[in-house]
């Protein structure tokens, strides 16, 4: 028997990630599965712009200003890393429970919960938290199991908690969350201002065109074709680009999400008030535009330790996807643990009608509440004791 | 049952003729919105184990290192600034301030794990590790010793 040497590279962490995200250049990159309107995004965005640069720069560089091409190259520069960071960079995804500290807060919960009568639905998993002075419910994630950090929440589609929960965005193939939220506002912001330009420069194109060549209404044989499809691309972009860098803003200065926002968490006289609010648009701003960059503590690159034996996938940059999760353990995704007919903490079965997953969701979109219903058990919650 | 607290004298030692009997996992204290703090609250499994004034010097230590890598001043909005001017790609260059008291933390746990929690049975992970949600501490018993009921021998994670 001839024993043959078999080189393998190290297994990666990524590899074995729970939850919908493909990976790629070995886990550097991470991403939702549907990648599908991130590329029109992006045949959009560098399709107008070629366009631009290869018909009107060169005649707005001749007759206006050379600076006007070159304004626009760094616009367009800005506009591409913009979207590359926040389509490729880790949202700010929670790692799920290991089995321990699964297990220590499920003993936990039926502490807090005493005897459930056999029979009788469990109480829903809650933690109420005192923040500034209001309190504010902590859901457990049944999928993750963890009892989520304020501000986060499950997304369907990546099957992932994220911190600072804000949607997920299919034009930009990833969910905006905590880390990456601030480079999805500036590529909206330069966004808009890229397709204002192109759109106005487009303008100006025309008229000097039809200035110069002294002859009116000679549109459609001057000019070229395309400047009116940019137009046209422009005209529309601008008013959903504009209109979502202005909401962003607007919830920037409240310090709010856009799931917050949807879910109307802070709106409302008997809804307790945005505790994360500095109550000064300048210091919300701040926080939000100006805080450290938050490291990612999903480590995706390191080694796994454990001899796995089965062979290391031997991707290059193709999007490899990872390792599906279990499906012993496969809980109900995108259930609130405020339904009373949840399966109990030891079954692993997926909620009775609980699981509205999303397949082709709107950008802002993500889970809607679910009502409790009247005839639940009243909730044991679990109580912090503030210090 | 109280159990014979053995002396370990170091992790290596700790790790190789100690079992694992218990994990206690320390919360996150939310009180102050959504910084990373956690609980000081000493938990009951770890009475016979440690001071609980050792105790609540390291997490106190580490939240105010948290705090330090969270603090939004001079310094994080000029990071800020000139991360966004060189679109992003200084962080190829240089780390970002987070990152640097990270190290500064694994550095302290360490410290922390060999002088005080390895010579005592425990075993501090760095939060890191577990998503920045909770501080595991694992308690380790003397395989020698009897009325240990875990018979686990698999080890906590041995960091990255």
């Amino acid at each position: 028997m001839s024993a043959v040497m078999i080189i393998r590279k190290p297994t990666r962490k990524w590899e074995k990630l729970p939850g919908k995200n493909t990976f790629c250049c070995d886990g550097r990159v991470m991403m939702a599965r549907q990648k599908g309107v991130f590329y029109l995004t992006l045949f959009l965005i560098v399709g107008t712009c070629s366009l631009f640069f290869a018909f009107e720069c060169p005649y707005l560089a001749v007759h206006l200003s050379p600076a006007i091409p070159v304004f626009a190259v760094l616009l367009f520069i800005f506009v591409m890393a913009m979207l590359l960071r926040t389509s490729f960079s880790d949202p700010g995804v929670l790692p799920r429970a290991l089995p321990e500290e699964a297990n220590f807060i499920e003993m936990e919960i039926e502490a807090a919960n005493g005897n459930v009568l056999a029979g009788q639905r469990p109480p829903p998993r809650i933690k109420n938290v005192q923040i500034n002075n209001q309190i504010v419910k902590l859901k457990y994630c049944y999928t993750c199991k963890i009892f989520r950090p304020p501000r986060a929440s499950h997304c369907s589609i990546c099957d992932n908690c994220v911190d600072r929960f804000d949607h997920h965005c299919p034009w930009v193939g990833n969910c905006v969350g905590k880390r990456n939220y601030r480079y999805f506002y500036l590529f909206t912001l330069s966004l808009s201002l890229l397709t204002i330009y192109i759109f106005a420069f487009n303008i100006v194109h025309v008229v000097l065109r039809e200035y110069r060549s002294k002859k009116m209404f000679h549109v459609v044989s001057l000019t070229p074709h395309c400047t009116v499809l940019e137009v046209l691309v422009c005209f529309f972009t601008i008013w959903s680009v504009v209109g979502l860098t202005g909401f962003h803003t607007y919830l920037i200065s409240l310090n709010q999400t856009t799931n917050e926002d949807i879910k109307g968490s802070w709106s409302g006289k008997n809804r307790v008030q945005n505790p994360y609010s500095h109550k000064n648009i300048i210091k919300n701003c701040c926080e939000v535009l100006c805080s450290p960059t938050f490291p990612s503590v999903l480590d995706r690159r390191g080694v796994m330790l454990e001899d796995s034996s089965s062979p290391t996938h031997s991707d290059a940059s193709a999007a490899s996807t990872h390792k599906s999760s279990n499906p012993v353990s496969q809980t109900t995704k995108s259930s609130a643990p405020l339904i009373p007919n949840e399966h109990t903490p030891d079954e692993a079965k997926p909620g009775i009608g609980a699981g509205t997953q999303k397949s082709t969701s709107s950008p802002k979109g993500e889970k809607p509440p679910s009502p409790t219903s009247p005839n639940a058990v009243a909730p044991a919650v679990i109580k912090e004791s503030t210090h | 049952m109280v159990l014979q607290n053995k002396e370990f004298h170091n992790l290596q030692e700790l790790r190789h003729s100690a079992s694992l009997a218990n994990k206690v996992f320390i919360q996150r204290d939310y009180t102050d919105g959504t910084v990373c703090k956690f609980q000081t609250k000493f938990p009951s499994e770890l009475d016979s184990r440690i001071e609980r004034t050792l105790f609540e010097d390291t997490v106190k230590t580490l939240n105010n290192y948290y705090a330090e890598a969270e603090k939004i001043g001079g310094q994080s909005y000029l990071e800020g600034c000139l991360a966004c001017l060189t679109v992003y790609l200084i962080f190829l260059c240089i780390e970002t301030r987070y990152e640097k008291v990270l190290k500064k933390i694994s550095r302290y746990i360490q410290e922390q794990n060999e002088k005080v929690y390895a010579p005592r049975g425990l075993l501090i992970t760095d939060p890191i590790e577990r998503g920045m949600r909770v501080i595991e501490i694992s308690v380790y018993e003397d395989r020698g010793s009897s009325g240990s009921s875990s018979g686990s021998s698999t080890t906590s994670s041995s960091g990255r």
